[in-house]
């Protein structure tokens, strides 16, 4: 989101919070002993915020009919995030951060070089998370010597986030132990609670023949379903996707290196060739705007060049 | 004709009539027979990549890997099974429908992974 654009939401988001306030008192507003208005329904929520979403960078990737300029791609998603005028909290990669290799040392190689030029963000905040193409020949060892766990969490101001792993077993499977752990975790979480998931794969069979599902995704939905405010944000299929599985929204972002056709929409899933007169054509990063207090979330698409 | 003899002819008749019995009841009961289709896997391909069945006739895939660990994947027809190197997977099924349905490795295993797949052509 460019600072214009930031700006013109604050102010938005500034006007309405006026709407907002008064949508809020009959649903839990009180005086507190003080006399000061107190949310109930709200507490422990804090203000709006960004983060920036960047997602299968394959750095390392070879094939100029698809992408010319693919070792200069990701530097200027990095120029593209730097030159936001007002900076994210932080940045999540959603997995493929580089393309997959049998050779152990290359593999490792990349990992440097990509890690290298990410650490031009001028945010001090990434998470990371693997893609099969990271993780998978090797259940996760390089990836986790050079960017650590597969699966943890964070929370920021009000919302939690549950990084998944459904790459490092090469079935696209989470597996029982992860699942344990999910719904350990999701049983210290209010029903409420603003929980975002961040994961590789889709978590829904959205075209298992292209691989585009994870095996066992239907168990983690599950566990996720009697949480009331859940948002899934996703990569690997290298485009924008939107789908609801109930009330739980998942949303694909688009690639860094190369896009993907529609699902099924053609006989084999091949990437998307270089179109010369449109440049970086299907290929992008976005932003995304979160308002705990309404479990909302904004997705801004942006462009690699800022064009 | 003395008695011994009648008596080997009468058991001889007897035994070939229940063989002769034994014969029928057996064809009558007999399960299909399976038509058995060889397929092996490699980085990144399926061999034979295009197989053709008949709509209700019975088919046991046996399948091989000569690297490394696949997966056969046919979601329309509903069966998977992981493919492991010095092993032969056994996947039995009987078409049901007719069509052309795409069987894809389900276990990802390197560059080449997203196009390791193939078709099965189901006729009547």
């Amino acid at each position: 989101m460019s600072k214009f654009d930031r700006r013109g939401f604050i102010k938005l988001a500034g006007l309405g919070g006026g709407i907002v306030f008064a949508s809020s008192l009959s649903r839990g507003l009180g005086l507190n002993a003080l006399g000061s208005v107190v949310d109930y329904a709200n507490a422990g929520l804090e203000n709006d915020f960004y983060f920036v979403q960047l997602s299968d960078t394959h750095w390392g990737f070879a094939g100029p009919k698809v992408n010319p300029d693919a070792e200069g791609t990701l530097k200027k998603a990095v120029q593209a995030v730097n030159s936001l005028e007002e900076q994210p909290d932080f940045i999540v990669f959603t997995g493929d951060l580089t393309h997959t290799t049998d050779d152990v040392q290359v593999r490792k190689d990349r990992m440097s070089q990509f890690k290298e030029i990410v650490a031009g963000l001028k945010v001090p905040t990434v998470h990371f998370m693997a893609g099969e193409h990271d993780a998978s020949l090797d259940r996760g060892d390089a990836y986790q010597e050079a960017f650590g766990k597969l699966n943890y969490t964070f929370d920021h101001k009000g919302v939690h986030f549950i990084v998944l792993d459904n790459v490092s077993d090469p079935g696209a499977i989470v597996g029982e132990s992860q699942l344990d752990w999910l719904k350990g975790d999701l049983k210290q979480q209010k029903m409420d609670a603003r929980i975002v998931v961040l994961t590789h794969r889709p978590l829904f069979d959205l075209y298992p023949d292209w691989d585009w599902a994870t095996r066992d995704g239907s168990a983690v939905i599950d566990a996720l379903m009697p949480h009331k405010n859940v948002t899934v944000f996703y990569g690997h299929i290298h485009q924008e996707n939107h789908h609801m599985t109930g009330h739980i929204a998942h949303h694909s972002a688009k690639s860094l290196m190369f896009p993907l056709p529609a699902p099924g929409s053609v006989p084999k899933k091949v990437p998307v060739p270089w179109d010369a007169t449109a440049p970086y054509k299907g290929l992008g990063l976005r932003s995304i705007e979160a308002k705990p207090k309404q479990a909302k979330y904004e997705i801004k698409e942006l462009n690699v060049t800022r064009e | 004709m003395n008695l011994k003899k009648r008596v080997l002819i009468t058991v001889t008749l007897l035994a070939s009539a229940l063989l002769s019995g034994l014969v029928v009841y057996t064809r009558a009961n007999a399960l299909p027979v399976e038509r058995v289709i060889h397929i092996t896997a490699k980085k990144f391909e399926f061999s034979p990549d295009s197989i053709t069945l008949k709509k209700g006739e019975p088919v046991v895939f046996e399948i091989s890997s000569e690297d490394r660990k696949h997966g056969f994947s046919l979601r329309a027809i509903g069966v998977r099974s992981d493919v492991l190197p010095g092993r032969v997977s056994r996947i039995r099924f009987t078409p049901d429908k007719t069509g052309k349905f795409t069987f894809s490795c389900d276990v990802f295993c390197g560059d080449g992974h997203e196009e390791m797949t193939g078709t099965v052509v189901v006729t009547e």
